[in-house]
């Protein structure tokens, strides 16, 4: 309690200093709440805009073209004569999913699996005027794919249950209607590799913030491609799945590839360069917090020191007077503590003034970026963390000084 | 009379700059209520036989026993907390803390012992204050006094605890006659009215003239046995 008392007077004889020292502290802190919530910020972006173009699993059947067994070289095995063939061509092969059905109703009983979409998808030329454009077409349940990709909130225009009540309707990436000069009710040829042509009618635009996929996909009814392609009503080639929990994607797609024998590729895999890209940002974010603290730590120090270098005669008259090594270090340990404490509060008011101002400024119009504003979270543990911080660095800052301060012998100094 | 006191065989070498007797078996005892002054000549090692015998400085051998309490051997803790009960302290200078008032320098160390509550402990150091006449002074900063001033704060701040003992390092040294008198009679009182035994190393032959004994030192030894 005296130990308290004492420590008040000191930080309160010299405000300025105090001030200063926990303006440091304010300082890292509020720079450390600042980064990391836009930091967290662009990587949750990052991760939904992926996330809104990849499912959670992505189950398909992948090209696999074995050219070790040909049929020369079978007939003429037990002859014991060497065969090369020069140049083999893969054989005419469906790379759609034998028994979708099948899956598909063993996949809705999974219980870790929220929704499921079947997808049909080819390359297309899409027909202006002479010139023709190169994209895909994706045939799909839209019911389903609405869910998995949340497309109601990526459409500028219409709604994706046109394409149930259109005959022959079309969902167009907003880019790709853009190239093709097209709106809302207008035509468009489509020509598949195989060259089958088919007429479709605008019915709906959506951007989903990704220039690779607004400029090159669109939406039609499953049976249409299947008509587009000539296959019959259960051909499909992908199935999407959308988990309760994404951070489980991993294990489930490894499940589902010994299940099925289908390629089966997780999010994560999916998009690595993202997820690469969120730890540089992550790391970043943490280096420079921590060297500002560190930085703030060495202000909390040097006054610390100089505190406790003008102190030294009120250091021996204390301990003569019957205050011991352990008084000393709570004195000057907790005006090291007041000070972190109290910088570390105004630091997340700080940070958190300028993470909102942040979230406030509207970001440059970009047609594919769907961001009004920069991107900053708020999330309550980045506070938490930044007090613990804000704890912990002065504590370290304060302790040798404060132990050089118990040390002091008092003989030296009273007798002058 | 009970003893206050006593001491048996102390040594101690200084080792730098070089190995050096400062205080060679010494052996005494102080009786309660005695005001003593130690003497001699600079460097005959009273300073450093003070603060032997204030616990502060432990590196030594003999004994030295404090109201029949050994104090010789004791942990830094312990003796902290036996100072802070048992001895009071006035030096040189005065050593109050700038940014506390005079009262509250005064009440630190009862604050520290808290044998008593805060109020208690305020009327307490009010009473002491009065008795050397500071008590108008009791709520100003200590840095705005007098020498003369600040150095009688000192003094009631080492009274604070009713301690057994009182140890004066010098506490004239930086004081007019006038206020060496001042500080002489208070602490002449405070040993015959009181019963607080005094014990204070200092140069001042006419302060040390009208004191019950005088411990008078020569190299390290104590003149006269």
């Amino acid at each position: 309690m005296v130990d308290a008392l004492i420590a008040k007077r000191h930080l309160m004889a010299n405000k300025k200093q105090t001030l200063v020292a926990m303006l440091g502290v304010t300082f890292g802190i509020g720079m450390f709440i600042l980064m990391i919530s836009f930091m967290i910020g662009v990587n949750q972006f990052m991760e939904n805009t992926m996330l809104s173009s990849t499912p959670d699993i992505h189950i398909y059947n992948d090209i696999k073209t074995d050219y070790n067994v040909s049929i020369a070289g079978e007939y003429f095995k037990s002859k014991g004569t060497l065969v090369a063939v020069h140049h083999p061509k893969p054989k005419q092969i469906n790379l759609n999913l034998k028994n979708a059905d099948g899956i598909m109703n063993d996949l809705r009983e999974d219980p870790a699996i929220k929704f499921v979409s079947p997808l049909l998808s080819t390359q297309a030329f899409y027909n202006y005027g002479p010139v023709q454009i190169n994209g895909y077409i994706y045939g799909v349940n839209i019911l389903d794919e609405a869910k998995i990709f949340d497309l109601s909130s990526k459409m500028t225009a219409g709604v994706p249950e046109n394409l149930l009540t259109a005959d022959k309707g079309i969902i167009m990436g907003r880019g790709l209607a853009n190239k093709l000069n097209l709106g809302m009710g207008d035509m468009v040829t489509l020509t598949t590799p195989t060259g089958t042509t088919m007429s479709f009618r605008v019915v709906g635009l959506f951007a989903i913030g990704i220039g690779t996929i607004d400029d090159t996909r669109s939406y039609v009814s499953l049976a249409n491609v299947q008509q587009l392609m000539a296959k019959d009503r259960s051909y499909i080639t992908d199935i999407n799945i959308k988990l309760k929990s994404n951070k489980l994607a991993r294990e489930k797609a490894e499940e589902l590839f010994k299940k099925y024998n289908y390629k089966s590729d997780d999010w994560e895999t999916a998009n690595s360069s993202v997820m690469a890209s969120n730890i540089v940002r992550d790391v970043l974010t943490y280096v420079v917090s921590i060297t500002l603290l560190t930085v703030a730590g060495f202000g909390i120090y040097n006054i610390m020191n100089m505190t406790i270098n003008n102190k030294m005669k009120d250091i021996a008259i204390l301990k003569a007077q019957g205050f011991s090594g352990r008084d000393i270090v709570q004195i000057f340990l907790s005006q090291s503590l007041f000070i972190g404490f109290f910088g570390a509060i105004m630091g997340e008011i700080l940070g958190f003034i300028l993470a909102y101002c942040l979230s406030r400024v509207p970001f440059p119009h970009n047609d594919f970026i769907s961001l009004k504003f920069f991107p900053v979270i708020f999330n309550p543990n980045h506070y938490l963390f930044g007090m613990f911080f804000g704890l912990v660095t002065p504590f370290i800052a304060g302790l040798m000084p404060s132990l050089k301060a118990s040390k002091i012998d008092p003989v030296v100094i009273l007798r002058g | 009379m009970s003893i206050a006191l006593k001491v048996e065989n102390l040594n101690k070498y200084f080792h730098e700059p070089d190995e050096f007797h400062v205080l060679q078996d010494i052996s005494f005892s102080v009786n309660k209520g005695e005001f003593v002054p130690v003497i001699g000549k600079s460097g005959c090692g009273k300073s450093t036989l003070l603060y032997l015998l204030s616990t502060l400085d432990t590196d030594y051998t003999g004994q030295i026993f404090i109201n029949n309490t050994l104090v010789t051997g004791q942990s830094q803790n312990s003796l902290a907390q036996f100072r802070n009960e048992n001895i009071g302290f006035v030096f040189q200078f005065h050593f109050l803390l700038p940014e506390f008032t005079v009262l509250e320098n005064v009440m630190l160390p009862a604050l520290k012992l808290g044998k008593y509550s805060k109020e208690k402990i305020e009327e307490k150091a009010i009473g002491k204050l009065r008795q050397l006449q500071m008590d108008s002074f009791a709520n100003k900063l200590s840095s705005k006094l007098s020498g003369g001033q600040q150095q009688r704060v000192a003094i009631t701040r080492a009274l604070i605890n009713d301690p057994a003992i009182i140890m004066a390092d010098e506490p004239t040294g930086n004081l007019d006659s006038v206020n060496t008198g001042l500080v002489f009679d208070i602490f002449r009182d405070l040993s015959h009215n009181n019963g607080i035994t005094v014990l204070t190393v200092t140069h001042d032959l006419d302060f040390a003239k009208n004191a019950d004994r005088v411990i008078e030192m020569t190299d390290g030894r104590i003149n006269g046995k």
